[in-house]
């Protein structure tokens, strides 16, 4: 009952975090300003800056978040390794490579359109650093390393044969919610959805997973389709996520031990607080990005690695890395 | 025996990629421009364009191949190359720095003092009783996030055309390079392979363990910190010259390894290093021709998946 109430209040905060996030900007907009500009739309400049550029911005800060938050928890359950991160293990990076192919090599320039080479980009770098990097933590990070490297080269390969694909990728990599227009929003809808109903449908499982291999078989948790299924979860969310605003480390990371310092181990209870924890994290480092470079912005993927790495370096430093 | 015949396949490589390019050149117009007899328009193809990249390229893969080889040897662990430990990231940060404010001529100064900073930063934040390996490459990870993220911001920042030199400089690029690029490597190869070698005793008695080292009579924390010096020097100078060139510092060491088992040294990574490096800028050039790839698009593209391999070998890690 207590974790439900703290759960409310959470998106309560989430709820201001938004609000501030339509308000604060190149230009301050009040509260009562936005308020009209989306109930009665007069299309004067604070209205168009509010309706297409704050809302898809804060509502692709919203999707993005709930799709990282739960991204990291899930592969922080499967692998049961603390250093799991859709960012760290490679999985924006698949991403990213597909992404730029199919802006670069096919010409594909809608968001429906490329969000099906994300998804396959992240399901095959999410295999191969799973195959390569199994169960132990330093292994898998640096199986994630390699894959990022690797599939890196194949990126500025791709970028660097043709300018106009290296300056929309430039300003993509670095992981940023301004690109994101109402259309893109809207598209990305429905995988969030699934993603994220599939994603806390898994729940009871992650914790007989987390009981060690031998008691969940015990258990009767049939492992390997529990195993599968985050992974498909996790394909759909992290590559939905990166095809909106590009690779963005760390929440993924950070967001699930902030939960679990709070909620505790149970799955049940830390993905959904992990859900609403991380767009609250990420809507704030993007609008402390857009407020600290003035009149210029910091891209929100920039404030999360200065703020977020950090924390995998404290997290590394630990003197045993137990795992979950 | 093993660094002669890599030598010697470097070299005819090299000669090889003299002959290739936009403007194709039998080997014998080559040897005759080398010798002075050639055509004013030989000799600026050859002299002036080929040589200097096929100069670099060997110059950059011996250091970064004996950079590698001391921090392996260091840590007694395999994973612990510039490359994954921050170092060649921070000289990347700086010299995107110097490219895009400064000016290029500043590059070599500031990618020393990038990567010096990032080394001493990862060694202080890895430091916890002692340094082990894992953590140092862990740290390296996320110090490598928080650089890499600053540098593809400095990118945003730039016009198109600065963003393009600077990435392919960052891919690591053996393009358009001089013949004051081969004196800044020559010139560092000269100075800090002798001094690795100088050292190799050190290195020796280091791979024991700090205490053994101690009671045979070496300066452990002297030795060690030299040592560290000439690693980080070499490979920042080689990334001032040709950019982050990834994971020629960590294969190359590795191969020398499996082809010397018992006392591989330093020469044998060295050059089995430039015949990497040398080796792939010719497969850059000529595989997607006439465009061409920067060398560390296929140094990374051979290296990565001998990451790999290793990882999936071993269950050491």
């Amino acid at each position: 009952m207590k974790r439900i109430a703290g759960l409310a209040v959470c998106v309560g905060i989430l709820i201001v975090v938004v609000l501030l996030s339509l308000c604060v900007g190149n230009r301050w907009v009040g509260v009562s300003e936005v308020y009209r500009a989306l109930m009665d739309f007069s299309g004067s400049d604070t209205d168009r800056v509010v309706r297409y550029l704050r809302v898809p911005r804060t509502v692709a800060g919203l999707l993005v978040g709930v799709a990282l938050g739960l991204s990291g928890g899930l592969m922080q359950g499967v692998t049961r390794n603390p250093l799991a991160d859709p960012g760290i293990l490679g999985v924006n990076a698949g991403a990213a490579v597909a992404v730029v192919g199919a802006i670069g090599l096919l010409g594909v320039h809608s968001l429906t359109g490329y969000v099906w080479f994300a998804m396959g980009g992240a399901l095959v770098a999410t295999v191969v650093v799973y195959l390569i990097g199994g169960a132990a933590p330093v292994k898998l990070a640096l199986a994630g390393a390699a894959i990022s490297a690797l599939l890196g080269s194949l990126t500025s390969a791709v970028t660097l044969l043709d300018l106009s694909t290296l300056n929309e990728y430039r300003f993509w990599v670095v992981g940023s919610l301004s690109l994101a227009t109402g259309p893109i929003v809207a598209q990305a809808v429905p995988f969030v959805a699934v993603g994220t109903v599939l994603a806390l449908l898994l729940g009871r499982s992650l914790n007989q997973l987390a009981l060690g291999d031998d008691l969940a078989q015990a258990l009767g948790t049939r492992m390997q389709l529990v195993r599968v299924l985050a992974g498909l979860a996790v394909v759909i969310l992290a590559g939905t996520a990166t095809a909106i605003a590009g690779p963005i480390g760390f929440i993924g990371l950070a967001v699930p031990h902030v939960a679990r310092r709070i909620v505790g181990p149970d799955y049940r209870h830390l993905l959904p607080w992990s859900m609403v924890l991380a767009p609250i994290v990420l809507l704030l480092a993007d609008v402390l990005g857009r407020i600290v470079v003035r009149p210029a912005e910091l891209q929100v993927g920039i404030v999360t690695a200065v703020i977020g790495a950090p924390l995998f370096i404290a997290l590394v430093r630990r003197r045993r890395m137990a795992e979950l | 025996m093993v660094s002669t015949v890599a030598w010697l396949l470097t070299a005819a490589i090299g000669a090889f990629a003299l002959t290739r390019g936009d403007y194709e050149l039998p080997l014998a117009e080559v040897l005759r421009t080398l010798s002075g007899h050639g055509t004013l328009i030989t000799y600026d193809v050859v002299v002036d364009n080929r040589l200097p990249r096929v100069l670099v390229g060997i110059g950059v893969g011996t250091a970064f191949a004996v950079s590698g080889a001391i921090f392996q040897r260091l840590a007694r662990n395999p994973l612990v190359s510039p490359d994954l430990i921050g170092i060649n990231a921070g000289a990347a940060l700086a010299a995107v720095l110097m490219i895009t404010v400064l000016g290029s001529g500043w590059i070599p100064l500031g990618a020393l003092t990038g990567s010096l900073l990032s080394a001493i930063v990862v060694y202080l934040l890895a430091y916890r009783n002692g340094v082990s390996g894992h953590r140092l490459v862990l740290v390296g990870i996320g110090v490598t996030a928080i650089i890499g993220s600053l540098t593809a911001y400095l990118l945003t920042l730039a016009d198109i055309y600065t963003a393009k030199s600077a990435s392919m400089w960052l891919a690591g690029s053996l393009a358009g390079r001089s013949w004051e690029h081969v004196v800044l490597v020559g010139i560092t190869v000269a100075v800090g392979l002798p001094a690795a070698m100088a050292s190799t005793r050190q290195l020796r008695l280091l791979e024991l363990g700090d205490d053994l080292a101690r009671a045979l009579g070496g300066r452990v924390e002297l030795a060690r910190a030299a040592l560290i010096a000439i690693g980080v020097g070499l490979a920042a100078l080689a990334t001032a010259a040709a950019g982050p060139v990834g994971f020629v510092a960590l294969v190359a060491p590795q191969l020398a390894r499996g082809l010397v088992p018992r006392r591989p040294g330093l020469l044998v990574p060295a050059a089995i290093g430039a015949l990497l490096v040398v080796a792939s800028d010719l497969i850059a050039r000529t595989v997607v021709a006439p465009t061409a790839l920067p060398v560390g698009v296929v140094t990374a593209f051979l290296g990565a998946p001998y990451l790999l391999f290793l990882l999936a070998r071993t269950n050491r890690f």
